[in-house]
């Protein structure tokens, strides 16, 4: 099982870190997995997590300059580490004007990701700076536990308005009270309300379209022949729904959310090169 | 001075003015001294031949307090004038600023004992000198919390910069920073080699900052792990030292080289052992699932330091020598220390009396 990759452009290498850092923001400790072609950062929703979940995926191609990876067997060509994202966007933090960083999977003492930042340096030879950041490998017979979550049955699907109006509404809010209710219909209206004894907010917002998914089998989806106006909603964690939010550094070419009511808030992300999906259960 | 300690004592001799601090494990200690051509005037007062200069310390922050805006300050400010009162038990700040307008600042001090490390850059076998620049680059990969830092000579003639990971932390768990300097980064270079110390970054940090807004080279004296390490920064007008305890390496014989012992890990290469798949082995026979990994460890708050402390006056008697599981000590102080312990002669000499004199 090895693995080493090195990221030799700034912009890549800048983009890369910005997508730990929202990894970082949404998990303390996470899945990453390696195959051929893409990472993947995963975490399954256990009790630990809050019930959230997280599926972010993107194409090594995009990043890496160099990607070399052998599996755990030929008929499994995939690598699973649980690691703490924080310690691998802190390595990063520090490379903004690096010559190259070099991934490598190593295991001297422990499992480790090392990562060595070639930095410029007055003197004949470059400066490296090393962070070992300790994994956990994931044996095969676990790697059910983390497989891409299939998309809900939603009933209503729209797209969010712009992240950081959003992102400015829900900071405030979080002032009020622990839960956020989303709520949102199939004419592009979407409301986040906060109810206390004292208070009640909400924020409404309109015009957001609403995309077009394709119904697989021709099978109808709960979405389909649904009233227009109707509300499906879902009461959820209004820190876990921060947490997304700051997350996002960057404007995402297409963020929308699918909303099952009264049971799960569904949020894809997608940018160029990589795409974030974020689970947030309803509470009871 | 204000990193490293709550009072700041202020000691004008002949050869300057003195202002000193020290941390409450005492393990850390700082002085400025000013020569008397930095001032306008300076006059230490007369010391009579039964008496010395008189010397006090008064609160950090009240004397902070003072000098509160240092950018409004060099706009209007044109004189400060410092007055030491010991019959009116006052130390007197005026600032005589534009517009006729005078600020009388009256800080209330408390007397007290010459505070004095007892160190000497002459005995140390090791020196490093640099701007400070380069070592503020260095210090930034490491996390602002991380407490300890382990500086020694690496691989290849070059000076290696690493975090320390504390015993009790599981080294499997932490994130392990490493870098090194290349000997013609620095100004001077003088490394017994093999050598290493660990000191914290905390006070250092402080002194790293005022190098680099003074734009003056800074000097690493160090020896041996458990002697102190000093940073000095030199000028017409100004001499700087700060002296840091060091922890002593009491396992390096026994450690692994992973942790804080003298072999560091080789410079990055890529050729080291990726040997995973005797672990995937082990792994696919084992019974349960891997250990989670452990959030990042944080660092031990300075109240471990006197709770060692405490430790120590309780071991009265005890053999003199480093004992086990002791971290950063007060070597430079003796402030537990009374006239009747057995001395720690044979590792650090008492130094200084206790100048609270509990």
């Amino acid at each position: 099982m090895r693995f080493r990759a090195k990221i030799v452009d700034l912009a890549c290498l800048n983009h890369f870190s910005r997508i730990i850092n929202t990894v970082a923001k949404l998990a303390k400790t996470c899945i990453l997995r390696l195959t051929v072609c893409k990472l993947y950062f995963v975490l399954s929703d256990k009790v630990a997590n809050g019930g959230a979940s997280m599926w972010c995926e993107l194409s090594q191609g995009n990043f890496f300059d160099e990607f070399q990876m052998e599996g755990v067997a030929a008929e499994h060509n995939e690598i699973y580490l649980e690691f703490v994202p924080e310690n691998l966007w802190r390595a990063l933090k520090t490379a903004q004007n690096a010559k190259a960083v070099k991934i490598k999977l190593t295991n001297k003492h422990c499992p480790c990701l090392r990562v060595a930042v070639e930095l410029p340096s007055l003197s004949s030879s470059s400066r490296i700076v090393t962070h070992d950041i300790p994994v956990g490998v994931i044996p095969r017979r676990m790697w059910n536990d983390f497989r891409e979550p299939s998309v809900p049955d939603f009933d209503v699907s729209i797209y969010l308005p712009v992240l950081k109006t959003m992102k400015s509404v829900v900071e405030r809010m979080k002032n009020l009270s622990n839960f956020i209710v989303i709520e949102a219909n199939l004419s592009g209206e979407m409301n986040l309300k906060i109810e206390t004894d004292l208070v009640s907010v909400t924020t409404h917002f309109k015009d957001l379209g609403n995309p077009p998914w394709a119904s697989e089998d021709g099978c109808q989806s709960s979405a389909q022949g649904r009233d227009l106006e109707s509300m499906a909603e879902a009461c959820i964690d209004i820190k876990k729904l921060l947490q997304l939010l700051a997350g996002q550094q960057v404007n995402p070419t297409k963020a929308l959310c699918n909303i099952v009511h009264k049971r799960i808030v569904h949020f894809i992300l997608l940018h160029e090169e990589v795409s974030l999906q974020y689970f947030i259960p309803a509470v009871a | 001075l204000s990193r490293i300690g709550d009072e700041l004592y202020l000691e004008p001799t002949e050869s300057g003015l003195s202002l000193r601090a020290v941390n409450s494990s005492r393990s850390a200690f700082a002085s400025f001294l000013f020569a008397p051509l930095f001032f306008q005037l300076y006059e230490p007062g007369s010391a009579g031949p039964d008496t010395e200069l008189f010397r006090c310390k008064v609160h950090m922050k009240s004397f902070l307090g003072v000098f509160r805006s240092l950018p409004s300050l060099e706009k209007s400010v044109g004189k400060c004038l410092i007055l030491l009162k010991p019959r009116a038990s006052r130390l007197v700040l005026q600032l005589h600023c534009k517009y006729g307008v005078t600020k009388t600042h009256n800080l209330a001090f408390q007397e007290c004992e010459r505070l004095q490390a007892v160190f000497d850059t002459q005995s140390c076998a090791s020196r490093l000198r640099a701007p400070a620049r380069l070592l503020a680059e260095a210090v930034v990969h490491f996390p602002p919390t991380l407490a300890e830092v382990t500086m020694g000579a690496g691989p290849g003639g070059k000076i290696s910069l690493r975090n320390y990971v504390e015993d009790e932390a599981e080294p499997s768990k932490t994130m392990v920073t490493e870098l090194c300097l290349a000997e013609d980064e620095f100004q001077s270079v003088a490394v017994a080699p093999g050598s290493h110390i660990t000191f914290c970054l905390k006070e250092f940090r402080g002194l790293l900052s005022f190098a680099e807004a003074s734009n003056l080279p800074l000097t690493i004296h160090f020896d041996e792990p458990g002697r102190p390490v000093i940073f000095t920064l030199d000028d017409t007008v100004l001499e700087v030292h700060l002296v840091l305890a060091t922890l002593s390496d009491l396992e390096s014989n026994s450690q692994s080289p992973s942790t804080n012992g003298v072999s560091h890990l080789p410079a990055p290469s890529d050729d080291f052992a990726d040997d995973l798949e005797s672990y995937m082995a082990a792994m696919e026979t084992s019974e349960g699932p891997p250990s989670p990994i452990f959030p990042l460890r944080t660092p031990q708050p300075a109240k471990s330091k006197e709770e060692e402390e405490e430790e120590e006056e309780e071991e009265e008697g005890a053999v003199p020598g480093t004992p086990p599981h002791k971290k950063f000590r007060s070597l430079f102080f003796g402030s537990v220390m009374t006239a009747g312990r057995p001395g720690l002669a044979t590792t650090q000499e008492v130094l200084a009396e206790d100048s609270d004199g509990e």
